[in-house]
């Protein structure tokens, strides 16, 4: 199938001034060359740890952020070459919940003119239409019928999240962002939030960009999930082949250190030692090699590329047929 | 068998509001015990009183708060009788804490070897000098590369993963019994989370620690502790060794919040959620504070609240269900 969003070598550098004349200094890699695609009704999961470029990478699909270099698709089109009515219809089409329920709502509104918002700006309707709408999105997400005369305080964490949702749906997107959509919740409405986002999915075929650091809960929802480091996709595949067996040394790394569900649950512990790099100076060759348990002398000077192996695309030099 | 280091009973701590008009019950008779070298894990959501429990064990209470009932009983003495200035020599000294935001607990005005030398110095009476040389030798215990530098460094030159480090050698650096961490990870990236519970790990077994985690995270408790004891609505509800909980739970909540967490390889599995929210403590529903959320709630549920049984071998469970007339 075609995917819905493909994005090709995207890259976004952001300049770094110091001084009184704002003088540029040198370049924070957020994004440096990274290529990935979303198909219809499927999830792809970003993991990582902070610094990674996952936030900035959701900005660039929303078209928050320019990119510096490369191309994002939708549908096959180049986003650079859409003209206004394009780009009207690209957002309307991606769409996107974010990490806190508490900052992204607005509280001097209620959840009827909350949810309703994009449709007045975007379609035009009457009253009544809007209203049938809002109603019918808050049984989607689970709410009753009465949120929509309520404020934003007076629900809770998981409610509040369940009012973005459905603030999300209302112009029937295709892709929606989810920026750690369950990290501000208590344990037991993470559960409930998940399982919506899952059903959701099924019923509409929406395709979701989901950035979480919570690697089970990326690997439950996820079908293909993308690892990043410093900027970079390091390992990339279905999310049962890299969750399951992951290849590159920072994914092992990573899914070591994620906590058990089960004290019986004992995993092969590997601690990296030192901490992620600032991407303003990242280092030469592999990014991850000063902390790499298998960093071997030409990891300091070769960047490796992304190749595929054992059924995923994974860039070390351990399996690129130059180890030796 | 020998006496435990820390045993909690009937603990109950109290928010009064202004007038006395409304009485929020944090923590509500808890009652749990820790022997020397154990680690606990003290599982809750926001509003289940977890953090007030820690702050009890501490006597570090806000003003509105009353250690209303129960006893604390520490190396054999009971911490509600001490006056201020001896919990002043008890803490920091023979039961440490290290909080969830090292930003917050670190003071952005003195340097690190300033900070990490403070409680040798009123503790131990130790020289200033001497103060500095012992924090150094801290900073190589918590694995922070260039002490003699780092010391001359103030909180702000440092990333968060070696900032909470700095935390945990100042709660170490007494040598404590017993250590309270409340939260101690959530700030940190994976990769730092895993090198700091390794630190945690070894630095308990270099002394033979009690550790209390205070967490949201059962993760964290599979990982690390022992024991188990998880709270809702004020309560303990349930608590035992952490296999045997996660095994055969006795409480539906915490039966509900190991089915709740999503797992590797369970991809095609619907998570079992748990419908409604956690109550709001200053208006907990009556009898059981979990019954509206509860599979299995009765009509005694509604009306009773249930006391601590022992469903099995060193376990407590605040359940009807767990009582020998059951359903009854």
């Amino acid at each position: 199938m075609a995917p819905v969003l493909e994005a090709e070598h995207l890259t976004k550098h952001f300049p770094l001034k110091r001084g009184l004349l704002a003088r540029q200094v040198g370049v924070v890699r957020a994004v440096d060359d990274i290529t990935f695609a979303i198909e219809p009704g499927r999830t792809l999961g970003v993991v990582g740890e902070s610094g990674c470029g996952k936030t900035t990478t959701a900005k660039l699909v929303l078209g928050l952020e320019t990119p510096t270099a490369g191309v994002i698709r939708f549908e096959g089109r180049d986003l650079t070459a859409l003209d206004a009515d394009g780009r009207r219809a690209y957002r309307r089409s991606v769409q996107a919940v974010f990490q806190d329920p508490f900052a992204s709502l607005n509280p001097r509104m209620r959840v009827e003119a909350i949810i309703a918002e994009p449709l007045v700006t975007n379609e035009v309707l009457g009253a009544a239409d809007v209203a049938k709408r809002v109603a019918r999105l808050l049984e989607l997400v689970g709410l009753p019928e009465r949120s929509a005369e309520l404020f934003p305080h007076e629900f809770s964490g998981g409610q509040r999240q369940r009012i973005a949702i459905a603030r999300s749906l209302a112009l029937n997107p295709k892709l929606v962002v989810l920026d750690e959509p369950v990290s501000a919740l208590d344990v037991s409405i993470r559960a409930q939030i998940l399982n919506l986002l899952r059903d959701l999915q099924a019923e509409f075929g929406l395709s979701y960009l989901f950035i979480a650091h919570d690697l089970a809960a990326v690997a439950h929802m996820s079908h293909t999930i993308a690892v990043m480091y410093l900027g970079q996709v390091v390992e990339i595949g279905e999310a049962d082949t890299v969750a399951g067996a992951p290849k590159h040394p920072y994914t092992q790394a990573l899914f070591s250190a994620a906590l058990p569900s089960h004290p019986g649950d004992k995993r092969e512990e590997v601690i990296v030692t030192g901490e992620v790099p600032s991407p303003v100076a990242p280092p030469p060759g592999c990014r991850f090699h000063p902390r790499c348990p298998h960093a071997m002398d030409r990891c300091a000077v070769d960047l490796p590329a992304l190749l595929p192996h054992a059924g995923r695309q994974v860039a070390c030099h351990l399996y690129d047929g130059g180890a030796a | 068998m020998t006496r435990p280091l820390l045993d909690v009973r009937h603990l109950s701590t109290h928010y009064v509001s202004a007038r006395g008009a409304r009485v929020t019950r944090a923590v509500d008779d808890v009652s749990f015990s820790l022997r020397e070298g154990e680690t606990l894990g003290v599982v809750g959501e926001s509003g289940s009183g977890k953090t007030t429990l820690a702050l009890t064990l501490l006597r570090l209470l806000p003003p509105a708060a009353r250690i209303v009932a129960g006893a604390i009983d520490f190396e054999g003495e009971d911490l509600i009788q001490k006056s201020d200035t001896e919990m002043r020599r008890i803490r920091g000294k023979r039961i440490a804490m290290i909080l969830q935001d090292p930003m917050a607990s670190l003071n952005p005005l003195f340097t690190i070897g300033d900070q990490v030398a403070e409680p040798i110095r009123v503790h131990e009476g130790v020289s200033r000098r001497g103060a500095w040389a012992q924090a150094r030798e801290l900073l190589r215990a918590v694995r922070i590369a260039a002490p003699e530098l780092r010391v001359r460094e103030y909180p702000h030159q440092l990333s968060g993963g070696m900032r909470q480090r700095i935390v945990g050698a100042i709660a170490i650096s007494c040598e404590p019994r017993l250590l309270i961490a409340d939260e101690p990870t959530t700030s940190l990236d994976l990769t730092i989370q895993a090198q700091y519970l390794s630190l945690l790990r070894d630095l308990q077994r270099a002394h033979d620690l009690a550790l209390i985690f205070i967490t949201h995270n059962l993760g964290i408790v599979a990982k690390m502790c022992d024991q188990v004891a998880v709270m809702y609505g004020g309560r303990l509800v349930e608590s035992g060794p952490v296999a045997q909980i996660f095994d055969a739970p006795a409480h539906p909540y915490t039966r509900a919040l190991i089915e709740a967490i999503p797992r590797f390889g369970d991809a095609r599995r619907r998570l079992t959620a748990i419908e409604g929210q956690p109550p709001d403590p200053a208006n907990l529903p009556a009898g059981c504070a979990f019954h509206p959320r509860c599979p299995a709630a009765m009509d005694r549920c509604r009306a009773e609240a249930p006391p601590e049984f022992t469903p099995a071998q060193g376990q407590t469970s605040r359940c009807w269900l767990s009582s020998l007339d059951g359903a009854a």
